[in-house]
């Protein structure tokens, strides 16, 4: 092993590195078995492997076992789901370990991920909550009497959430308020006479906002033996259930 | 037909989602196309074997899990951009949703159920996942074994 040894500030930008490249992951919902890998693939492909990683879905701390140790600590508030950001990260992280960019250019390319916009235009996105709620409906109910109606409601519905998510800080407020509104627009459609069932125009519309995805993570994190962000993330997924289960009830308590 | 049908509902579902969590342009065909894998073999269970929630759930993870990992290695991407598309026909949201509604309108022996429900299928998934990924390990160690004893083989002749 002739591997050449990293002075300190080199050391420094590698624990930065692998805080940002954990930290992105985290953040657009990755599960943490491949955030821990992935931070352990740099730090062996930059030649340290006695790094150590703790990291959990709220934090991720990060130092090496040396004599001149470097620790640091990131903080991750927010969870979303944008692949992009984890497709870039794997793949920087990729041609990190193939030699073809250097650890600074790395750090600088990570640094940008923050700022990277969506492939797809607004429209497009309203369209696929659109299809998305309609097909889920037609799916579980086999009822294709209320496509066009549940289509409308969720892209309602996910217009609202997006609208109120943008505006307001608190989390889990912009869940209800679209849970609210999908609720009573589907009851006042029923009543009109444009829909059949407002209970499946309500599972279809709501389809694009719940955390199915989120609660099956949960589980995995629990089974790879995560014992603190499994539940972490069940809690969370289960407050997002909450807020959209207590909307729609709040607009079939009022509508009945 | 009808099963045709339906099929095409899971692919234009899975790809709606897809956009919605922005996955790459490049893999949208192929994540639609893991979603309607992973309900094939759903349904299939569903029809031929036995109507047993737990299982059918357990199978069309396991498949989304190996077609997903084949799909990301042709792609050279991560395989979270296939499976979490994939998994949306599959996923216990409607069932969560279905939960804390009946617990705001009081009738909390319906809302039990549907927890048993939401808790057995994601853990149905997720060790579906796992199944996939050890299925997958395992065809790379036994694929390993074979081209080391082929090539000394050859180099012995």
């Amino acid at each position: 092993m002739n591997e050449p040894t990293l002075s300190i500030k080199e050391k420094n930008l590698l624990v930065q590195t692998c805080l940002l490249a954990g930290k992105i992951l985290i953040e657009n919902g990755s599960e943490l078995n491949r955030v821990s890998d992935t931070i352990k693939r740099i730090a062996a492909n930059a030649g340290v492997p006695n790094l150590r990683a703790y990291v959990t879905i709220t934090g991720i701390m990060i130092s090496i076992d040396d004599d001149d140790t470097v620790a640091k600590i990131a903080e991750i508030d927010q969870r979303d789901f944008d692949l992009r950001r984890i497709e870039v990260v794997n793949r920087l992280s990729r041609k990190f370990a193939a030699h073809q960019i250097t650890l600074h250019r790395f750090y600088r390319m990570l640094q940008k991920i923050p700022y990277f916009g969506r492939y797809y235009q607004f429209w497009q996105r309203l369209l696929a909550a659109a299809l998305l709620s309609g097909m889920i409906s037609v799916i579980f109910t086999h009822d294709y009497g209320d496509f066009w109606l549940t289509s409308v409601v969720g892209m309602l519905g996910w217009l609202i959430y997006q609208g109120v998510r943008k505006r307001v800080t608190a989390s889990f407020i912009s869940e209800f308020v679209a849970a609210t509104v999908i609720g009573m627009v589907a009851i006042m459609a029923v009543r009109l006479g444009l829909g059949h069932s407002a209970d499946n125009i309500i599972i279809g519309a709501v389809m694009p906002l719940v955390p199915g995805v989120q609660i099956t993570n949960a589980v995995r994190d629990l089974i790879y033996g995560n014992l603190i962000s499994g539940p972490a993330r069940g809690i969370e997924a289960l407050i997002c259930a909450c807020a959209l289960g207590f909307g729609v009830s709040l607009a079939l308590i009022w509508l009945g | 037909m009808y099963f045709i049908l339906v099929l095409i509902e899971v692919y234009i579902a899975t790809v709606g989602f897809a956009v919605l969590i922005n996955v790459s342009p490049r893999a949208l065909n192929l994540s639609g196309l893991v979603g309607t894998a992973g309900y094939v073999s759903y349904l299939g269970y569903q029809a031929l074997i036995s109507d047993n929630y737990v299982a059918e759930n357990l199978v069309g993870a396991f498949t989304i899990g190996i077609v997903g990992m084949l799909a990301a290695r042709y792609k050279k991407m991560p395989v979270i951009v296939f499976n979490i598309p994939a998994l949306v026909p599959l996923v216990p949201g409607g069932q969560a949703y279905q939960v804390m509604k009946y617990i705001a309108l009081r009738q909390p022996h319906v809302a039990f159920s549907y927890v048993m429900q939401v808790v057995m299928i994601a853990g149905a998934l997720a060790m579906g996942f796992l199944l996939a990924e050890l299925f997958i390990q395992a065809g790379d160690v036994v694929h390993r074994w074979f081209s080391t004893w082929r090539a000394t083989s050859y180099r012995r002749k």
